[in-house]
Protein backbone atom coordinates (compact mmCIF):
# COMPACT_ATOMS: atom_id res chain seq x y z
CA UNK A 1 0.00 0.00 0.00
CA UNK A 2 1.25 3.29 -0.78
CA UNK A 3 1.77 5.94 1.32
CA UNK A 4 -1.53 7.72 -0.05
CA UNK A 5 -3.42 4.75 0.35
CA UNK A 6 -2.51 4.26 3.97
CA UNK A 7 -3.21 8.30 5.02
CA UNK A 8 -7.20 7.78 3.08
CA UNK A 9 -7.39 4.72 5.99
CA UNK A 10 -6.54 6.86 8.54
CA UNK A 11 -8.63 10.04 7.18
CA UNK A 12 -12.05 7.44 7.18
CA UNK A 13 -11.61 6.17 10.12
CA UNK A 14 -10.91 8.93 12.04
CA UNK A 15 -13.78 10.48 9.92
CA UNK A 16 -15.86 7.85 10.94
CA UNK A 17 -15.04 8.21 15.05
CA UNK A 18 -16.52 11.05 14.50
CA UNK A 19 -19.41 10.80 12.42
CA UNK A 20 -19.72 8.34 15.10
CA UNK A 21 -19.22 10.54 18.38
CA UNK A 22 -21.47 13.25 17.07
CA UNK A 23 -24.52 10.88 16.59
CA UNK A 24 -24.22 10.21 19.76
CA UNK A 25 -23.69 13.22 21.51
CA UNK A 26 -26.32 15.18 19.38
CA UNK A 27 -29.12 12.45 20.22
CA UNK A 28 -29.60 11.47 16.50
CA UNK A 29 -28.45 7.64 18.08
CA UNK A 30 -31.67 7.07 20.50
CA UNK A 31 -34.48 6.24 17.91
CA UNK A 32 -36.81 7.53 21.09
CA UNK A 33 -35.58 11.32 20.31
CA UNK A 34 -36.43 10.33 16.60
CA UNK A 35 -39.29 9.72 16.75
CA UNK A 36 -40.30 12.07 19.27
CA UNK A 37 -39.34 14.66 16.53
CA UNK A 38 -40.56 13.36 14.24
CA UNK A 39 -43.90 12.69 15.86
CA UNK A 40 -45.32 16.05 15.61
CA UNK A 41 -48.97 14.91 17.73
CA UNK A 42 -47.55 12.98 20.35
CA UNK A 43 -48.44 16.40 22.49
CA UNK A 44 -44.34 16.20 23.13
CA UNK A 45 -42.54 17.45 20.34
CA UNK A 46 -39.03 17.82 21.07
CA UNK A 47 -37.62 19.98 18.15
CA UNK A 48 -33.68 19.72 19.18
CA UNK A 49 -32.90 17.41 16.35
CA UNK A 50 -33.20 20.77 14.05
CA UNK A 51 -30.37 21.77 15.15
CA UNK A 52 -28.61 18.52 14.21
CA UNK A 53 -29.29 18.99 10.32
CA UNK A 54 -28.85 22.69 11.09
CA UNK A 55 -25.38 21.89 12.43
CA UNK A 56 -24.03 20.02 10.40
CA UNK A 57 -25.27 21.91 7.13
CA UNK A 58 -23.57 25.31 9.19
CA UNK A 59 -20.24 23.38 9.08
CA UNK A 60 -20.52 21.62 5.89
CA UNK A 61 -21.37 24.28 2.96
CA UNK A 62 -17.99 26.46 4.08
CA UNK A 63 -16.46 23.14 3.46
CA UNK A 64 -18.18 22.49 -0.13
CA UNK A 65 -17.43 26.12 -0.88
CA UNK A 66 -13.74 25.34 -0.62
CA UNK A 67 -13.84 22.11 -2.65
CA UNK A 68 -15.54 23.70 -5.40
CA UNK A 69 -12.24 25.88 -5.59
CA UNK A 70 -10.32 22.85 -4.94
CA UNK A 71 -8.89 20.87 -7.85
CA UNK A 72 -8.83 17.64 -6.45
CA UNK A 73 -9.05 16.41 -2.45
CA UNK A 74 -5.78 16.31 -0.29
CA UNK A 75 -5.10 12.63 -0.35
CA UNK A 76 -6.63 11.66 -3.75
CA UNK A 77 -6.13 12.11 -7.22
CA UNK A 78 -10.16 13.87 -7.71
CA UNK A 79 -13.62 14.27 -5.95
CA UNK A 80 -15.76 11.60 -6.15
CA UNK A 81 -19.08 13.36 -6.37
CA UNK A 82 -22.57 12.26 -7.70
CA UNK A 83 -23.75 13.67 -10.87
CA UNK A 84 -26.34 16.43 -10.49
CA UNK A 85 -29.05 14.68 -12.61
CA UNK A 86 -32.82 15.63 -12.62
CA UNK A 87 -35.34 14.71 -9.79
CA UNK A 88 -36.82 11.50 -11.21
CA UNK A 89 -39.53 8.88 -10.04
CA UNK A 90 -36.56 6.75 -8.46
CA UNK A 91 -35.23 9.23 -6.11
CA UNK A 92 -38.69 10.41 -5.12
CA UNK A 93 -40.18 6.97 -4.42
CA UNK A 94 -36.35 5.74 -2.41
CA UNK A 95 -36.92 8.46 -0.30
CA UNK A 96 -40.67 8.16 0.45
CA UNK A 97 -39.73 4.09 1.65
CA UNK A 98 -37.06 5.77 3.28
CA UNK A 99 -38.74 7.78 5.08
CA UNK A 100 -41.76 5.36 6.32
CA UNK A 101 -38.75 2.63 7.79
CA UNK A 102 -37.33 6.05 9.38
CA UNK A 103 -40.51 7.18 11.17
CA UNK A 104 -41.74 3.40 12.55
CA UNK A 105 -38.54 2.97 14.84
CA UNK A 106 -36.67 5.98 14.40
CA UNK A 107 -33.20 4.20 12.85
CA UNK A 108 -31.69 5.41 9.52
CA UNK A 109 -28.43 3.57 8.67
CA UNK A 110 -26.12 5.73 10.49
CA UNK A 111 -27.16 5.85 13.75
CA UNK A 112 -28.10 2.07 13.79
CA UNK A 113 -24.35 1.09 12.50
CA UNK A 114 -23.27 3.32 15.08
CA UNK A 115 -25.24 1.49 17.87
CA UNK A 116 -23.86 -1.98 17.12
CA UNK A 117 -21.25 -1.20 19.60
CA UNK A 118 -24.02 -1.26 22.32
CA UNK A 119 -24.96 -4.65 21.73
CA UNK A 120 -28.81 -4.00 21.92
CA UNK A 121 -30.38 -7.11 19.85
CA UNK A 122 -32.74 -4.56 18.38
CA UNK A 123 -30.45 -3.02 16.85
CA UNK A 124 -28.65 -5.88 14.91
CA UNK A 125 -32.01 -7.06 13.73
CA UNK A 126 -32.60 -3.39 12.00
CA UNK A 127 -28.99 -3.57 10.41
CA UNK A 128 -29.47 -7.10 9.52
CA UNK A 129 -32.98 -6.45 7.74
CA UNK A 130 -31.61 -3.00 6.17
CA UNK A 131 -28.74 -5.27 4.75
CA UNK A 132 -31.12 -7.84 3.36
CA UNK A 133 -33.49 -4.71 2.04
CA UNK A 134 -30.11 -3.45 0.41
CA UNK A 135 -28.88 -6.07 -1.30
CA UNK A 136 -32.70 -7.18 -2.22
CA UNK A 137 -32.89 -3.32 -4.23
CA UNK A 138 -29.35 -3.77 -5.62
CA UNK A 139 -30.06 -7.33 -6.66
CA UNK A 140 -33.32 -6.27 -8.88
CA UNK A 141 -31.72 -3.44 -10.17
CA UNK A 142 -29.14 -5.90 -11.85
CA UNK A 143 -31.66 -8.44 -12.96
CA UNK A 144 -33.69 -5.47 -14.46
CA UNK A 145 -30.66 -4.18 -16.31
CA UNK A 146 -30.01 -7.59 -17.83
CA UNK A 147 -33.36 -7.89 -18.78
CA UNK A 148 -33.34 -3.99 -20.60
CA UNK A 149 -29.89 -4.85 -22.07
CA UNK B 1 -25.53 20.59 28.53
CA UNK B 2 -28.97 21.32 27.47
CA UNK B 3 -30.70 18.90 24.45
CA UNK B 4 -29.99 21.65 22.47
CA UNK B 5 -26.51 22.78 22.62
CA UNK B 6 -25.71 19.20 22.45
CA UNK B 7 -27.87 18.47 19.41
CA UNK B 8 -26.09 21.82 17.54
CA UNK B 9 -22.28 20.35 18.52
CA UNK B 10 -22.87 16.82 17.92
CA UNK B 11 -24.52 17.83 14.83
CA UNK B 12 -21.80 20.24 13.67
CA UNK B 13 -19.54 17.27 14.56
CA UNK B 14 -21.23 15.41 11.74
CA UNK B 15 -20.49 18.63 9.59
CA UNK B 16 -16.96 18.35 10.34
CA UNK B 17 -16.51 14.79 9.48
CA UNK B 18 -18.35 15.20 6.34
CA UNK B 19 -16.09 18.11 4.98
CA UNK B 20 -12.87 16.26 6.23
CA UNK B 21 -13.64 13.30 4.04
CA UNK B 22 -14.72 15.44 1.07
CA UNK B 23 -11.36 17.45 1.11
CA UNK B 24 -8.88 15.27 2.15
CA UNK B 25 -10.06 12.18 -0.10
CA UNK B 26 -13.04 13.15 -2.08
CA UNK B 27 -15.45 11.18 -0.30
CA UNK B 28 -19.30 12.13 -0.02
CA UNK B 29 -19.82 11.14 3.82
CA UNK B 30 -23.45 8.84 2.89
CA UNK B 31 -23.82 6.20 5.22
CA UNK B 32 -26.14 4.21 2.63
CA UNK B 33 -23.76 4.52 0.23
CA UNK B 34 -20.63 3.40 1.75
CA UNK B 35 -22.41 0.26 3.60
CA UNK B 36 -24.02 -0.34 0.51
CA UNK B 37 -20.57 -0.31 -1.33
CA UNK B 38 -19.06 -2.28 1.48
CA UNK B 39 -21.51 -5.09 1.19
CA UNK B 40 -20.93 -4.76 -2.79
CA UNK B 41 -16.97 -5.24 -1.74
CA UNK B 42 -16.09 -1.78 -3.52
CA UNK B 43 -13.49 0.47 -2.10
CA UNK B 44 -13.64 -1.98 0.62
CA UNK B 45 -10.96 -1.16 2.99
CA UNK B 46 -11.90 2.52 3.27
CA UNK B 47 -15.67 2.09 3.52
CA UNK B 48 -14.70 -0.63 6.42
CA UNK B 49 -12.73 1.98 8.06
CA UNK B 50 -15.51 5.04 8.22
CA UNK B 51 -17.88 1.90 9.62
CA UNK B 52 -15.47 0.73 12.37
CA UNK B 53 -14.71 4.42 13.22
CA UNK B 54 -18.79 5.19 13.29
CA UNK B 55 -19.02 1.76 15.30
CA UNK B 56 -16.74 3.38 17.61
CA UNK B 57 -18.31 6.37 18.54
CA UNK B 58 -20.70 5.63 21.08
CA UNK B 59 -17.66 4.29 22.83
CA UNK B 60 -15.68 7.08 22.63
CA UNK B 61 -18.50 8.89 23.68
CA UNK B 62 -18.76 6.26 26.64
CA UNK B 63 -15.47 6.86 27.67
CA UNK B 64 -15.45 10.91 27.83
CA UNK B 65 -18.76 11.04 29.53
CA UNK B 66 -18.27 8.18 31.52
CA UNK B 67 -21.47 6.85 30.40
CA UNK B 68 -23.36 5.07 27.49
CA UNK B 69 -25.45 7.52 25.01
CA UNK B 70 -29.31 6.89 25.76
CA UNK B 71 -30.59 4.27 22.93
CA UNK B 72 -34.24 3.93 23.93
CA UNK B 73 -35.97 1.49 21.60
CA UNK B 74 -39.65 1.40 21.68
CA UNK B 75 -40.64 -0.35 18.54
CA UNK B 76 -41.60 -4.16 18.59
CA UNK B 77 -39.34 -6.96 16.40
CA UNK B 78 -41.92 -7.39 13.74
CA UNK B 79 -41.50 -3.36 13.29
CA UNK B 80 -38.13 -3.62 13.54
CA UNK B 81 -38.08 -5.55 10.97
CA UNK B 82 -40.20 -4.08 8.62
CA UNK B 83 -38.69 -0.66 9.36
CA UNK B 84 -34.69 -2.02 8.68
CA UNK B 85 -36.08 -3.44 5.00
CA UNK B 86 -37.85 -0.10 4.15
CA UNK B 87 -34.67 1.80 5.27
CA UNK B 88 -32.20 -0.33 3.35
CA UNK B 89 -34.35 -0.76 -0.15
CA UNK B 90 -34.89 2.78 0.50
CA UNK B 91 -32.04 4.42 0.80
CA UNK B 92 -30.25 2.79 -2.01
CA UNK B 93 -33.49 3.00 -4.14
CA UNK B 94 -33.23 6.93 -3.20
CA UNK B 95 -29.38 7.15 -3.79
CA UNK B 96 -28.88 7.91 -0.20
CA UNK B 97 -29.99 8.90 3.41
CA UNK B 98 -30.02 11.42 5.66
CA UNK B 99 -26.24 12.09 5.85
CA UNK B 100 -25.24 11.81 2.04
CA UNK B 101 -28.88 13.94 0.79
CA UNK B 102 -29.33 15.82 4.07
CA UNK B 103 -25.84 16.96 5.10
CA UNK B 104 -23.62 17.13 1.88
CA UNK B 105 -26.12 17.13 -0.90
CA UNK B 106 -27.59 20.41 0.86
CA UNK B 107 -24.32 21.63 1.27
CA UNK B 108 -23.96 21.46 -2.33
CA UNK B 109 -27.04 23.07 -3.30
CA UNK B 110 -28.23 20.04 -4.58
CA UNK B 111 -31.75 20.07 -5.92
CA UNK B 112 -31.94 16.40 -5.77
CA UNK B 113 -31.14 15.95 -2.37
CA UNK B 114 -33.26 19.07 -1.31
CA UNK B 115 -36.13 16.73 -3.22
CA UNK B 116 -35.22 13.44 -1.34
CA UNK B 117 -34.36 15.34 1.84
CA UNK B 118 -37.92 17.16 1.94
CA UNK B 119 -39.20 13.54 1.00
CA UNK B 120 -38.04 11.46 3.60
CA UNK B 121 -39.09 14.18 6.05
CA UNK B 122 -42.50 14.60 5.24
CA UNK B 123 -42.99 11.00 5.00
CA UNK B 124 -40.77 10.25 8.03
CA UNK B 125 -43.12 12.77 9.85
CA UNK B 126 -45.74 10.91 8.44
CA UNK B 127 -45.32 7.89 9.56
CA UNK B 128 -44.29 8.44 12.76
CA UNK B 129 -47.29 10.91 13.73
CA UNK B 130 -49.79 7.69 12.22
CA UNK B 131 -48.21 4.97 13.76
CA UNK B 132 -48.09 6.66 17.20
CA UNK B 133 -51.45 7.57 16.58
CA UNK B 134 -52.59 4.17 16.47
CA UNK B 135 -50.38 1.84 17.81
Amino acid sequence: MNQEAALRLLVALAAGAIFGFGLSLSGMVDPARVVGFLDIASGQWDPSLMFVLGGAVLVAVPGMLLQRRLARPVFDMAFHLPGNGPVDRQLIAGSAVFGVGWGLSGFCPGPAISALSLGLPEVFLFVAAMLVGMLIHDRGLIVHRRQTA
Amino acid sequence: MTPYWSSLFGGMLLGVSAVLLMLLNGRVAGISGMVGRLVQGQNLAANAAFVLGLVSGPMLYWAWFGQPPVVTISASWPVILISGFLVGFGTRMGSGCTSGHGIIGLARFSKRSLAATLTFLTFGIAAATIWGAVS
